[in-house]
């Protein structure tokens, strides 16, 4: 198996997941309406999975991306509803409040920007204290999940005007779906075409040799995990958009699919490799195959096995081909 | 022809690799009490031949003899079991373990309690091998404070425990200082008398004809020949590697030197390098000797900007610079080439043309956005500069051998327009061959008018390319000396021995 191949295969699985599919359940899934619908579901794993990819490639990990969703979200929802002029008792007691897109526009950058706060924290407790990123992400998990929980005593906040971001369209493209190609596109680029591309890869390869060629190491790691941060505040806003409330819940265990996209794509846990185009792939695999089990009306336990599988089998053939090569 | 019969007789052995032969009718045989020197240059076929001993690799035709009876190893443990024990060029020990653990990991010793090990049993049974061979190592100790000599007896150590009969040792002085090196050569002595057959394996022609009772040379796969090592002579030897004469081993030196481009004024830094005063010119070579921790790399490392300076100034081009961080050192053209590729020269498994550029994007134009094809043509000119051999710029990194490997890191350094060098070991670890190319390729830069510093544990090698040596002991400047005017035995007095 060369480098050609193991790029490929992932790319080949998704189209065997789309051919299995189109073969079992020919009516239902393959619709133009089935298709928007699990791109839509995409668009929030994607963009999160944009920022997690640069993280694995420098040999990191972020396990706090799901409760950094549900804050995010709660707190883009408060100040929303505070911009709208609710009161504190409407506020939490979860009325209807009108909004005007200007309220709505302010909230989202709030919640996008606690997202970078986030990410920024992450990034400085890794770098400064120089501990390690998945002890620092496990316990901001935690204490995202509990803020987001402590924000309204467990309760969620409603914003039932709070939808376009989700099902507002442009040129009949829903604008979550063009969220996610226009950040999943920019990262790719980046990734590919500029100098920060190349430090991303330098510091998961080998850090040391990144610090001797002259890049500050610690700027690079905590504009990744700010920019990642960013990117997990949009995913938030779209989430909240799409169920017009934002709940304390919201991404449990959601880290476990954004990493699982981004290792079948091709990023390796010990860093210095993978694409943009591999973890779009691997967002896509893993949303299809779950579309076709909800179709197929699999079970969702089943499919965290069937997904758990999956992720082995990624890495296992990974492994394989690596070996192969050597 | 020499003696045939003996404790090791490999006959025979051929072994392929793909399409490449690795090892064709090679016979080769060891006996005890003696040591037996393997030559040869890089991809020779040294390593399969020890790996196939080993039983690392099973040979495709031919046999392997240990006391007369035809021996097959499955696998690596049936070898040890054997007493055939290789010593590695790289060591594997486990860092956070002590001596003792490392010795007897695997075979750990246990109490009358099953499962449960007897710490001071294998302590003592380690003291008792020290005392044996003379070594003087606490068993207690963790490997980690331990210096890379002493990790090589530990080494040994696990070889004698498992009642080794034949120790293969594979470039053992390549990380060792001269001092050290000459330890290791007393022990070797002691094994030999206690009737070990040892196998050596170097590409230093010095130390193979102190060492060596016999020396079998290797060439493309094939026996070129054996015999006892005082019927040959270290250019004879040489020929017989490289299959042509190494008349001019080191390039003639045309030196042109030219303004003052570097220097340093009473640097200390926190790693222990104190009060150092020194500059270089262009188009000179400046050699650095001294043993292994005298603060060599450490001074390399504080011009570099990897270690901030605590004391002193640096003048580049007489003007006075700050250097604070690797970036700030690589902006005034200053290139520091460590002694370990691996670990902070390269990214082993990243693309050489992404190697190459790494640190200049704004050099080259591409300070924003990358152009690809650019880059590529670019890393392909500067690779055929220094005549790397590789599949293509875009081929990783740990795809290329040793030697090439070096010279991406060197054109790396050439694309960033470095005007001052600092090589660290920078032939350590291969062959000869690649080795003449390097000190060609100083030769050169130095002739291009670059101020250069070399690094080095072997004095022949700074005595043949350097046009003045430093000396340095624990941290401080000892001597600055023009090459005609010293000798090697003044560098090394002054490098080993207390005023």
């Amino acid at each position: 198996m060369n480098r050609f191949t193991k790029q490929l295969l992932p790319f080949c699985s998704l189209i065997f997941i789309i051919s299995l599919w189109t073969f079992l359940e020919p009516d239902t899934f393959l619709s133009v309406q089935n298709f928007k619908n699990v791109l839509s579901r995409s668009s929030i794993n994607g963009i999160m999975a944009a920022g997690m990819t640069y993280i694995i490639i420098t040999a990191g990990i972020d396990l706090s991306v799901g409760s950094m969703l549900a804050m995010c979200g709660m707190i883009g929802s408060v100040a929303m509803l505070g911009f709208s002029g609710a009161s504190l008792a409407e506020i939490t007691g979860g009325s209807y409040v009108e909004m005007t897109s200007g309220t709505m526009i302010m909230g989202s950058l709030v919640g996008i920007a606690v997202g970078g706060l986030c990410g920024f924290a992450n990034g400085m407790l890794i770098t400064r204290l120089k501990l390690a990123p998945f002890i620092v992400t496990l316990g901001m998990m935690s204490i995202f999940r509990g803020a987001a929980y402590l924000m309204n005593d467990g309760k969620p906040f409603a914003v039932s005007d709070y939808a376009w971001l989700d099902i507002g369209t442009v040129a009949g493209i829903p604008s979550a779906v063009l969220l996610f190609f226009a950040v999943l596109g920019a990262a790719g680029f980046v990734l590919k075409y500029t100098p920060f591309g190349r430090y991303t890869y330098a510091i998961g390869s080998n850090v040391e040799t990144a610090f001797h060629a002259g890049i500050d190491v610690n700027k690079v790691l905590v504009t990744i995990y700010t920019v990642a941060g960013i990117c997990v505040g949009l995913a938030a806003m779209i989430t909240t958009s799409r169920a017009s409330t934002s709940q304390p819940t919201a991404g449990l265990a959601l880290e476990l699919d954004i990493i699982a996209a981004v290792i079948i794509g091709g990023c390796s846990p010990s860093g210095g490799k993978g694409t943009m185009t591999g973890t779009v792939i691997g967002t896509l695999l893993i949303s299809f195959l779950r579309n076709g089990l909800t179709l197929l009306d699999v079970s969702t336990n089943i499919q965290l096995v069937v997904i758990g599988g999956i992720i082995l089998l990624a890495v296992t053939t990974d492994q394989i081909a690596t070996k192969r090569e050597k | 022809m020499p003696q045939t019969s003996g404790q090791l007789r490999m006959e025979g052995i051929g072994k392929v690799f793909g399409p490449v032969v690795a090892l064709q009718d090679v016979t080769f045989c060891a006996r005890p009490g003696t040591v037996h020197a393997l030559c040869g240059e890089n991809g020779a076929g040294k390593s399969t031949l020890m790996k196939i001993l080993a039983g690392v690799h099973p040979p495709d035709s031919g046999r392997v003899l240990l006391d007369g009876t035809e021996i097959t190893f499955e696998h690596p443990g049936a070898a040890l079991d054997a007493g055939v024990s290789m010593l590695y060029q790289e060591l594997d020990l486990a860092e956070d373990l002590t001596v003792y653990e490392n010795i007897f990991l695997g075979s750990e010793i246990t109490s009358s309690i099953p499962f449960v090990i007897d710490r001071s049993a294998m302590i003592q049974r380690t003291r008792e091998i020290c005392q044996q061979y003379g070594f003087e190592v606490d068993p207690t100790s963790l490997i980690k404070t331990l210096t890379t000599g002493q990790c090589q007896i530990v080494e040994l150590l696990k070889a004698l425990q498992r009642q080794a009969k034949i120790i293969v040792m594979d470039e053992p002085t390549s990380s060792l200082s001269e001092a050290e090196a000459n330890r290791l050569f007393e022990v070797i002595g002691t094994l030999k008398k206690r009737g070990l057959t040892i196998i050596y394996i170097s590409h230093r022609m010095d130390e193979v004809k102190l060492l060596a009772d016999e020396i079998s040379v290797l060439r493309d796969g094939r026996l070129v020949g054996t015999d006892s090592a005082d019927r040959m002579d270290i250019p004879a030897l040489v020929k017989m590697m490289v299959g042509r004469d190494l008349v001019d081993f080191y390039p003639t030196r045309d030196v042109k030197l030219g303004t003052v481009y570097f220097q340093a004024y009473s640097l200390a830094s926190d790693e222990g390098i104190r009060d150092i005063s020194f500059d270089v010119h262009e188009g000179e070579i400046v050699g650095m000797a001294g043993l292994v921790g005298a603060g060599r790399s450490e001074l390399a490392r504080a011009i570099a900007g990897v270690q901030p300076l605590m004391r002193g100034s640096v003048l580049v081009k007489g003007k006075t610079v700050k250097i604070k961080t690797p970036s700030d050192a690589i902006k005034q053209g200053i290139a520091f080439l460590t002694e370990d590729r691996k670990r902070t020269g390269l990214c082993v498994n990243l693309p050489c043309s992404w190697n190459m550029t790494l640190p200049n994007y704004e050099r080259i134009g591409m300070k924003k956005f990358l152009k690809l094809r650019k880059e590529q043509q670019l890393c392909e000119r500067f690779g055929e500069k220094v005549s790397v051999k590789w599949s293509g710029a875009s081929a990783p990194a740990n795809s290329l051998s040793g030697g090439n490997q070096q010279k991406v890191l060197i054109s790396k350094w050439l694309m960033a327009d470095s005007e001052f060098m600092i090589f660290d070991e920078p032939t350590r670890g291969i062959d000869v061959g690649a080795k003449q190319e390097v000190y060609l390729l100083l030769n050169e830069l130095a002739s291009q008018g670059k101020a250069i510093m070399m690094i080095s544990s072997e004095l022949p090698e700074l005595f043949g390319v350097c046009d003045r040596i430093l000396v340095m002991r624990r941290g401080r400047l000892v001597g600055d000396f023009n090459t005609p005017e010293t000798s090697p035995e003044e560098i090394m007095h002054l490098a080993a021995v207390e005023d």
